[in-house]
């Protein structure tokens, strides 16, 4: 198969509302900072990979037709993908899938979206035909999944905040993230209202408008360029109604963890990944993942975060720009975690580096719990 | 400049939507029963799974959920929460318990309320029935059950509802 690797990796500043940027313009901040990171010239990208999350979220159906000159892709084969929260890890792979193929040599690939310009709460709670109107936005559909993992695992209540509190103080490290908060800590998350039992205002992803962007190529164009080599990729979905279906460990994501484990030759996770951005939109969904990713055994996973083993200098750490907790604009937020996996290995990541990341997973999942996309990039090829 | 003389960089542009919802002939069977007060899921006949609310086809084994498998409103609460915030366009009004209701011998699980009970007396594996609204009022819609409320019987282990081909 052919190797492929990320040679560049751009963001926007992530902020509640980027009234100073149209979203052709947000979108295009994202690719020059990539192209800027790739220094690659337009005439080098073979096909353009836009991804973002459903379009009810800003109301403009079909974004890609309008954004085509903004994202480069005049001329060019172009793809929009859609797998709601998934959606910036499958755009990822599948831009990458391009380039294994051996049918194009260099993909770029961006994912956004620009909550501020309508309200993604709303999207998610139509009313539906025949039943009684009581859905409540993602926060009101996953928490009772937590709540039946706490009881599951007799989890102590302190785990959400703790990482809560965890995830924005990585943030305090990373300027792009949208929230900066001074002096978080579990109290201050603790103290915060509840919005859908079991979960608090702070435990509680924000909505952010944002992009990122990535460019991958193949092995003989990369020269002499800074790489994170891309070791396994795939993506995994389930039925949402199925009987059966274990929503607090879905089988997806068991599989599709088992899957990249398999392709990258990594037998122990836990020993043999360095870091990890793991798509955590709800406090509880750390714990949850750790189980669920194989990175320990059923109801460890909060035992791990209880000790500091997901901190930025612990054994395992966890989103070290601050995860989806702190910036999350959803289409983007997949493609967060890869990108920042990829400035992990590539030593770029700054004052929230992982000293010696040479191995980083990045992850992502979405509609009601049912679609993941993972990858495993590394420093080295070997 | 004062603020109201300062140029506005946005614009407000309000979408309405209607769509007509084509229910299926499994959905409609099914409506056809809620209308008169019955609740009659879908089982596969392959691996014997019970769907309510039924959409016609099993996810597990993809053939034709074609065993109507009639239920009775009762069952226990899987899992649930309290929702404390208004939800645009939703027109409940906060705090209110959003429930995976899980009915006697189905296998999937719907969301609906549960009221005439403290929130905080309320638990996971907790017995509840459906309380209908009056029958002139019933149409196509789990709109018919008003909510559900507890019943006095022994709790369920959650555990025992995970499906298990036999």
């Amino acid at each position: 198969m052919i190797q492929a690797g990320v040679i560049g990796v751009g963001q926007t500043k992530y902020d509640a509302k980027r009234r100073d940027v149209s979203m052709a313009g947000l979108v295009r901040e994202a690719i020059d900072n990539a192209m800027l990171a790739a220094n690659l010239e337009w005439d080098a990208i073979d096909a353009v990979i836009l991804g973002k999350a459903p379009d009810m979220f800003e109301g403009v159906i079909m974004p890609e037709l309008y954004l085509a000159d903004a994202i480069g892709a005049v001329g060019k084969p172009v793809l929009r993908v859609h797998t709601a929260g998934s959606v910036g890890g499958s755009t990822a792979v599948i831009a990458a899938s391009h380039v294994c193929s051996g049918q194009f040599k260099t993909v770029l690939t961006v994912t956004f979206e620009k909550q501020s310009e309508s309200n993604a709460t709303w999207a998610l709670s139509p009313r539906y035909p025949y039943s009684p109107h009581i859905n409540a936005g993602a926060g009101g559909y996953f928490a009772p999944f937590i709540r039946e993992y706490i009881r599951r695992y007799e989890a102590p209540e302190h785990i959400g905040w703790k990482v809560a509190a965890k995830d924005r103080q990585n943030a305090l490290k990373n300027p792009l993230a949208h929230l900066h908060i001074p002096g978080i800590d579990e109290k201050m998350v603790s103290d915060t209202p509840m919005l859908w039992e079991p979960l608090r205002y702070l435990e509680s992803c924000p909505s952010s408008d944002g992009a990122c962007a990535m460019v991958i190529t193949a092995q003989d164009q990369v020269g002499s360029r800074n790489v994170a080599w891309i070791k396994g990729m795939a993506v995994r979905s389930e039925g949402t109604l199925s009987a059966g279906r274990d929503e607090v460990n879905p089988q997806a994501g068991i599989d599709c963890a088992k899957d990249i484990y398999n392709q990258a030759g990594i037998h122990n996770p836990f020993n043999e990944i360095d870091c990890a951005e793991i798509y955590v939109p709800f406090s509880w969904y750390e714990p949850m993942w750790l189980e669920n990713l194989g990175f320990c055994d059923l109801g460890e996973g909060w035992k791990l975060t209880d000790k500091d083993a997901t901190a930025i200098d612990g054994e395992l750490p966890f989103n070290m720009s601050g995860g989806v907790l702190s910036s999350n604009p959803i289409g983007a937020s997949g493609m967060i975690r890869f990108g920042e996996a990829a400035l992990q290995v590539m030593g770029l990541a700054e004052d929230h580096q992982v000293e010696d990341a040479k191995v980083a997973m990045g992850h992502a999942y979405g509609g009601a719990a049912q679609f993941f996309a993972m990858w495993i990039v590394s420093s080295s090829l070997d | 400049m004062s603020a109201e003389d300062t140029p506005k960089d946005y614009s407000e542009s309000p979408i309405n939507l209607e769509y007509f919802y084509t229910a299926g002939s499994a959905t409609t069977r099914f409506l056809n029963q809620v209308k008169e007060g019955n609740i009659v899921g879908q089982g596969c006949p392959k691996c014997k799974a019970v769907y309510v609310p039924p959409r016609g086809s099993c996810p597990r084994c993809g053939v034709a959920t074609d065993i109507e498998v009639p239920l009775t409103d009762k069952g226990c609460i899987e899992s649930f929460t309290v929702v404390h915030i208004p939800i645009p366009g939703n027109p409940i009004v906060p705090p209110y318990v959003c429930a995976m209701i899980r009915l006697d011998g189905a296998n999937i699980s719907f969301l609906h309320l549960i009221q005439d009970v403290e929130i905080e007396n309320i638990r996971i594996g907790m017995r509840i029935q459906a309380v209908w609204k009056p029958k002139e009022e019933w149409t196509h819609s789990l709109e018919n059950i008003k909510w559900f409320a507890p019943i006095d019987e022994p709790d369920v282990d959650v555990a025992t509802l995970r499906f298990e081909e036999s």
